[in-house]
């Protein structure tokens, strides 16, 4: 089911070979009979406004150099005190990763064999059955990986959905939590297509029952001042590292100069942690900066892109130096 | 006979050959009689549950969210399923007493009061669920637009959950004034028969003062039409609004254009299977039988079964939308609720809403008693899948498969939606003992037409 709107990847051969059209198709939808891509402003509801100005916060993931070492989701707990929450939550699917590696396995020999199988459904007799079968992975199964975090949507659906407007967008691009004024109601988790927002079950600091390093002086002194911890009740996510963006743009401020070229890069700290290059940060309003090429790679890509979301993050496709994916 | 003429062929609505003084001796009896052992029994069983849920919900406040059983791709499961269960029981309320009224029906006299207490009642647990389902429910009023010294803090018109805010506080405020308003000259018809001063007292003061005298009804008339008028686009609106918590949204299996009409169906569908749960018994222990007759019984099942057949075809039409849209989520969402992991959830739906009312199109099974009894269990049994079906299976397998889950409840989510049927019962229970539970006033006012009594003297007269 629409794998290709989640991980791309294709064969190095292919890649060198033919149009960015074919192994990185935009989704397209019609309007008046017409087929527009998605990001076309005739597909949006929104007004824009003019994001030109200050600046706008992009990340990049390259699925090619992504090793899924898991550096950027250590860095992430560390960066912005999440807490760890003991395997009895995990087992209820309350991981608190503001930024996860999903792995995808496929149930045939390799994705490829997947597609196909997915394709060749037919009827209902054949759905019932083989979409079930989809779900098992293969003995040896191909595998991809790839981070997931909060996609900063330009059009978020879980800004629009919050009763109270607890979260809403920053001018430099980011979604931002206003935790004090969450009041839990997790309307925005619901509506999240990447499913990336997290809540606070239950007080997991100064807690006996979570005894994970944040309820003793120790553990408490590791915990990063420059971020709050949250409490019990209001959703969290990822922010972008705000507080590091900030702390870039207050100290050109303070030195009285413009913020330099690639300041910004690996402001983050999963891109900061990444030790082969495969997340990068920046601001695509520098034109000259880093981010900004990627983003206008032929290689990038949005998650889910369909659905007309507009993220901040962007993916690069994966290449392989293989015959078939 | 002028305006109290009705055609014989007209089956009368209230039998036993009452008089106007038996209907308020008959109506009066359960408040001024003293409750039976089956009361007790029945009151304690629900206070018991109320309690047991009053205790979850105290233990979820006080220790967080994470006592129930949701999870990071499930942030909604029997909390807003019980939410949109309840406000949907209380549709039925409404509609009989404001569209009925608008459309003249007169059978609507014997049975609404009680739908209407069941619609506040309802109200009051469907309420009690957007409240406790909050992270923080001590900051619930932040949700309220109301001046603040926060900063220029407002809360966010688009989201649909604020509209549910009002639609709620509307809808109840609305029903209560409605439901009140009918209350008051039966209210008085029990002041005036009490003999004991207190509840002389107690009656006078929730009648406001009421004289029977012309200007009085002139009065009532007037304000009964008018709230009937704002009530019916309620009935509409209120589940259309709920609807858009989900039709608003992007997960497949919610945002879907049908849900409105589809909802307020599904309300009605379940309201009147309410209402027949609670007056056949009513009736029973009442000795109401004369009021709430079995023509009653069957024109309700008749709602039932329209209703039924309604979201039989939404449903329905769900699928075809899903397959004919060409939209691979929604495809895959709803070939995930008929055949994934909750198809036994689904089916169950299917067996008790669609399948179940047909058996209504047969006459004798209509006129069952005891059948209309089991068929309005089996509804409610499905109309809470109903939403379960929404919105967890939809919730559980979205868009990125690395968040699929299941749903598992803890004995906190089932103790507060048994606390909620408990509290609604307590309610119920103690309106039956203290409230005039048929709009006597207005039975009166048909009693010439359509009691069986005057009906034979005018067919005698002929």
């Amino acid at each position: 089911m629409g794998r290709g709107d989640i991980v791309k990847d294709t064969t190095l051969e292919v890649f060198n070979t033919k149009d960015a059209k074919v192994w990185n198709p935009k989704p397209h939808v019609s309007k008046d009979h017409v087929m527009i891509p998605t990001t076309d402003p005739g597909a949006d509801l929104w007004t824009e406004f003019d994001r030109s100005i200050g600046h706008h916060f992009n990340l990049s993931i390259d699925l090619n150099s992504c090793t899924g070492c898991g550096a950027c989701v250590i860095a992430c707990h560390a960066e912005n005190n999440v807490p760890v929450v003991g395997k009895s939550e995990v087992r209820r699917s309350r991981d608190m990763h503001w930024l996860r590696i999903d792995r995808y396995y496929s149930s045939q020999d390799s994705f490829i064999d997947d597609v196909e199988k997915k394709d060749n459904i037919a009827g209902l007799g054949s759905s019932l059955s083989e979409f079930g079968e989809l779900e098992n992975p293969a003995a040896n199964p191909q595998v991809v990986f790839q981070p997931v975090m909060c996609q900063h949507c330009n059009h978020a659906s879980c800004e629009t959905v919050c009763p109270v407007a607890a979260t809403s967008h920053g001018r430099q691009g980011q979604n931002q939590m206003a935790y004090n004024r969450c009041v839990g109601t997790r309307y925005c988790a619901n509506n999240c297509a990447y499913k990336v927002r997290r809540f606070n079950w239950f007080l997991y600091n100064d807690n006996d029952e979570f005894d994970f390093n944040m309820n003793n002086d120790l553990g408490k002194m590791v915990l990063n001042p420059d971020v709050v911890v949250r409490s019990r009740g209001v959703m969290e996510k990822c922010s972008m590292c705000i507080q590091t963006t900030q702390a870039v743009i207050l100290k050109a401020k303070r030195e009285g100069r413009p913020v330099k070229k690639d300041e910004f890069n690996d402001t983050c700290a999963c891109s900061n942690a990444c030790e082969s290059g495969a997340m990068r940060f920046g601001d695509i309003n520098d034109h000259d900066s880093e981010i900004f090429k990627l983003k206008n790679d032929k290689r990038s890509y949005h998650l889910l892109e369909h659905i007309g979301t507009e993220p901040n993050v962007v993916y690069q496709v994966k290449v392989r130096n293989t015959k078939e994916i | 006979m002028g305006s109290h003429y009705e055609a014989p062929i007209r089956t009368p609505l209230v039998t036993g050959n009452k008089s106007y003084h038996d209907v308020s001796v008959d109506v009066a009896r359960p408040v001024e009689g003293r409750a039976n052992k089956h009361w007790w029994i029945v009151f304690s069983i629900s206070l018991a549950a109320f309690l047991w849920g009053v205790g979850c919900i105290i233990y979820t406040i006080s220790t967080g969210i994470g006592t129930w059983g949701l999870n990071k791709t499930i942030g909604w499961s029997w909390d807003i399923t019980n939410f949109v269960w309840w406000v949907g029981i209380g549709h039925a309320g409404t509609l009989i007493s404001a569209v009925l009224l608008l459309f003249r029906q007169k059978w609507r006299m014997g049975i609404n009061r009680s739908a209407e207490a069941m619609t506040i009642f309802a109200v009051v647990q469907a309420g009690l669920f957007p409240l406790i389902h909050m992270g923080r429910p001590w900051l619930g009023y932040w949700v309220l637009p109301i001046p603040n010294q926060f900063g220029s803090l407002w809360v966010n018109f688009n989201s649909p959950l604020l509209w549910d805010v009002f639609a709620i506080s509307t809808y109840l405020s609305v029903s209560l004034v409605f439901w009140w308003t009918g209350l008051l000259p039966d209210f008085a018809m029990l002041r005036d028969r009490a003999v004991k001063p207190f509840q002389k007292k107690i009656y006078a003061l929730v009648s406001f003062g009421w004289s029977g005298r012309a200007k009085d009804w002139q009065r009532f008339e007037e304000v009964s039409l008018v709230l009937a008028g704002l009530a019916t686009p309620l009935v509409l609106s209120v589940h259309t609004i709920v609807s858009f918590d989900f039709a608003t949204s992007i997960i497949p299996g919610w945002h879907t254009t049908i849900f409105p009409p589809y909802f307020v169906a599904g309300a009605v569908f379940s309201g009147f299977a309410m209402v027949n749960t609670l007056l056949i018994i009513m009736r029973k222990v009442c000795n109401f039988e004369d009021y709430i007759t079995m023509q009653h019984i069957e024109l309700m099942n008749l709602v039932i079964m329209i209703t039924g057949s309604i979201v039989g075809v939404a449903y329905i039409t769900e699928l075809f939308m899903a397959w004919y849209s060409g939209v691979e989520y929604e495809q895959y969402a709803f070939l995930n609720r008929a055949t994934g992991p909750y198809a036994w959830a689904y089916w169950s739906m299917m067996t008790c809403n669609v399948f179940s009312p047909q058996f209504m199109w047969i006459k004798k099974l209509r006129r069952s008693i005891i059948f209309s009894f089991i068929i309005s269990i089996v509804v409610n049994i499905g109309m809470w899948f109903e939403r379960f079906v929404i919105i967890v299976t939809s919730l559980h397998r979205d868009y990125l498969p690395s968040s699929w889950t299941m749903f598992s409840p803890t004995f906190v989510d089932i103790g507060i939606f048994i606390g909620t049927i408990g509290f609604f019962f307590v309610l119920f229970l103690l309106y039956a003992r203290t409230f005039p539970v048929i709009a006597q006033a207005e039975v009166k006012s048909i009693l010439k037409s359509s009691g069986d009594k005057y009906k034979k003297t005018s067919e005698s007269h002929e």
